[in-house]
């Protein structure tokens, strides 16, 4: 298996999907690289910075026979196409009583701890989550970046992939191949029986380096990545709640209505699961501030390992660890 | 042009279908038959008329609010669009979606929509659909005076024209942009002066006289199909209300100005076409309205025969397998 960038993952997606079918095209403001240079100006478009038109012609040429791939660069531009978010794209299909299919999939980067300050550093996949009618990956590997991406791109639905900006240039194995990751599949990135940490993207290996540290005191930490926030696996999740009985979340979003929150509720509202809770949930995210510039401000609003550590001995606690 | 006798008469029958539905759809929910919002299309049908009698089955559209006229003239089946006001199984959303989001995919019809200015972008990407296809189809994307304030309508006008999209942008300029008036809501009230900005030719055309707007559509349609966008406007005036929900709303434009624009009837003015020339007589006008009301009491059967859909379907079409 072969070493690549997070970065490089994803665009090795877009590529391969575009020769695989000639109906993937794709629309952004700029790309990374040179995609028209293998597959031309028409299927390649640099587009005027139109959020709005360019969210929505994803939707039109969608319903019309293409699988458009719509890049807003950063998820902070995805607002400006507010509309075609909300009222468009994640009602279309339903809407018109599934006449037609809508496979366009939009890409843009999510996540703070870049210095980018407070337009640039958000992480709203949860308001993207609650519209009910998109679907949403959030990888935190290159493999899965790739798998997802690609996965993405042949769903027959309006699919939002949240590239995380700090885990652009990180490198992992990707299997060579036509690679695909299936939407709606968790994967448990660390086996243990002491606590499970749900973690999304950048917080994966943070939640990792964590299990890590804490092995050596002892603590059996598992560690499970949803992947897909819409589908969600929830019983990946729950398996893993029940086996461990207690239940750390994190993430970089500010905590109020967010996935994390989701989460904690799909596990406790499972009969089964809150039965063998052994400790209140926790949730480790975000401050609720815009995420600010100066570097020791940003460290406080976001996640630390060490805040990860904490809520870690808390739900340990809070209740003995079975012996 | 439209000139050939059954040509007319098949536009004239179309007019009038559109008239009588949407009147049709105003009485059915005063009595409660069918529920939510009706923005009827009455007193604007020489537009929907005149620009999709210049489209083939395979040209697409996108519509608004205001979107039954839309509908029928692209070919939909008003049995099916009368079962989805109904909320029945057999509309065309299978009840999901009423009358503010009625498509027919099959026959270029992609949707109705609530937002002002929503179906511009979606217009653009069925455009570029055909653009990349490469067989000469054309997408055209009705919008109303209001929608030109939206920043959607301008990042259309800018794409499309950059791309050359096969496109045209149909502004039915009604007069009122939901209840405010033109004047008051733009510093121009030729909307079709916004195209200069975009380089694209800009029609403005007497919107209630549907060989007008048919000439105008043809020119347009065909540049699509050739060399790109072009944005043609077409005055007119809705005669109803901009929106009902239980109740008709009270009327709030001044008597001379409606006095004035009703009696610039497109559907009378075809009829007068058609009878000084001679291609239709009295009696045969009075079948073919007749043909029409026959058509509407069929409609409304076909809807109250179908079934409301079961509860248990309510998360079906969410998501394609």
């Amino acid at each position: 298996m072969r070493e690549i960038t997070f970065q490089r993952a994803l665009e090795e997606a877009v590529a391969e999907e575009m020769r695989r079918d000639a109906r993937v095209i794709t629309m952004a403001t700029d790309f990374t690289g040179d995609p028209a240079a293998e597959f031309g100006p028409a299927r390649v478009r640099y587009t005027p910075i139109s959020e709005a038109v360019l969210t929505g012609m994803g939707l039109g040429a969608a319903g019309s026979g293409f699988r458009p791939v719509v890049h807003w660069r950063m998820v902070t531009f995805s607002f400006v196409a507010m509309d075609q978010v909300v009222n468009q794209a994640s009602k279309i299909r339903y809407m018109f009583g599934g006449q037609a299919n809508f496979p366009v999939t939009y890409r843009c980067t999510t996540g703070g701890g870049m210095g980018l300050a407070a337009q640039h550093s958000q992480s709203p996949y949860s308001m993207w989550m609650h519209l009910a009618g998109l679907k949403i990956v959030l990888p935190s590997t290159p493999a899965d970046a790739k798998g997802l991406l690609k996965s993405a791109i042949r769903d027959d639905n309006p699919v939002v992939s949240f590239e995380c900006s700090r885990l652009a240039g990180v490198s992992g194995a990707v299997p060579d191949g036509d690679h695909l990751v299936p939407l709606g599949v968790a994967d448990v990135k660390r086996r243990g029986t002491d606590v499970t940490i749900v973690a999304l993207a950048y917080y994966v290996q943070e939640a990792l380096a964590v299990a890590e540290a804490l092995a050596g005191e002892g603590i059996s930490v598992e560690v499970v990545d949803p992947r897909t926030l819409v589908p969600m696996d929830v019983e990946t999740l729950r398996a893993s709640v029940r086996k461990t009985g207690r239940l750390v979340v994190v993430d970089e979003a500010p905590a109020t209505c967010s996935a994390a929150s989701e989460i904690a509720a799909l596990i406790a509202e499972d009969p089964e699961t809150f039965g063998v809770l052994r400790a209140p949930i926790r949730r480790v995210c975000a401050v609720p501030v815009p995420v600010p510039y100066s570097p020791p401000l940003e460290q406080a609003a976001l996640p630390s390992r060490e805040d990860i550590k904490v809520a870690v001995y808390e739900v340990l606690k809070d209740s003995p660890r079975r012996i | 042009m439209a000139s050939d006798t059954p040509q007319l008469l098949q536009m004239l029958r179309t007019m009038i279908l559109i008239r009588e539905f949407d009147e049709l759809a105003i009485r059915l929910r005063v009595a409660g038959k069918i529920y939510g919002a009706v923005h009827p299309y009455v007193g604007q049908e020489a537009v929907a008329v005149g620009v999709c009698s210049t489209l083939t089955v395979k040209d697409r559209v996108t519509s608004t609010h205001r979107g039954h006229g839309h509908c029928i003239a692209k070919g939909a089946d008003i049995r099916r669009m009368m079962a989805e006001l109904f909320g029945r199984v057999d509309g065309y959303c299978k009840g999901k979606g009423g009358s503010m989001h009625i498509a027919d995919f099959a026959v270029g019809m992609l949707g109705a929509n609530g937002i002002v200015g929503g179906g511009l972008p979606i217009a653009c990407g069925a455009a570029l659909a055909a653009q990349l296809e490469g067989r000469g189809d054309v997408t055209v994307c009705f919008f109303g005076d209001g929608a030109a304030a939206e920043g959607e309508f301008h990042e259309a006008l800018n794409i499309a024209s950059v791309w050359r999209l096969p496109i045209v942008f149909v502004c039915e300029n009604n007069q009122y942009a939901a209840n405010n008036a033109v004047g008051v809501q733009h510093p121009l009230t030729d909307i079709s002066a916004h195209a200069a900005a975009y380089a694209m030719p800009g029609v403005k055309v007497d919107g209630n006289d549907v060989l007008a707007v048919h000439a105008a559509a043809t020119a347009a349609v065909s540049r699509a199909r050739r060399d790109g966008p072009s944005l043609l406007e077409c005055k007119t005036y809705r005669w109803r209300f901009h929106a009902m929900r239980a109740a008709i709303p009270p009327e709030t434009r001044p008597a001379e100005e409606i006095a004035e624009w009703t009696a610039r009837d497109p559907v009378a003015r075809l009829e007068r076409h058609l009878l000084d020339r001679g291609a239709v007589s009295p009696a045969e006008l009075e079948k073919l309205r007749a043909q029409v009301a026959a058509d509407l009491e069929a409609a409304v059967a076909f809807a109250e025969a179908s079934p409301f859909p079961d509860p248990r379907d309510l998360l079906v079409d969410m998501f394609a397998d």
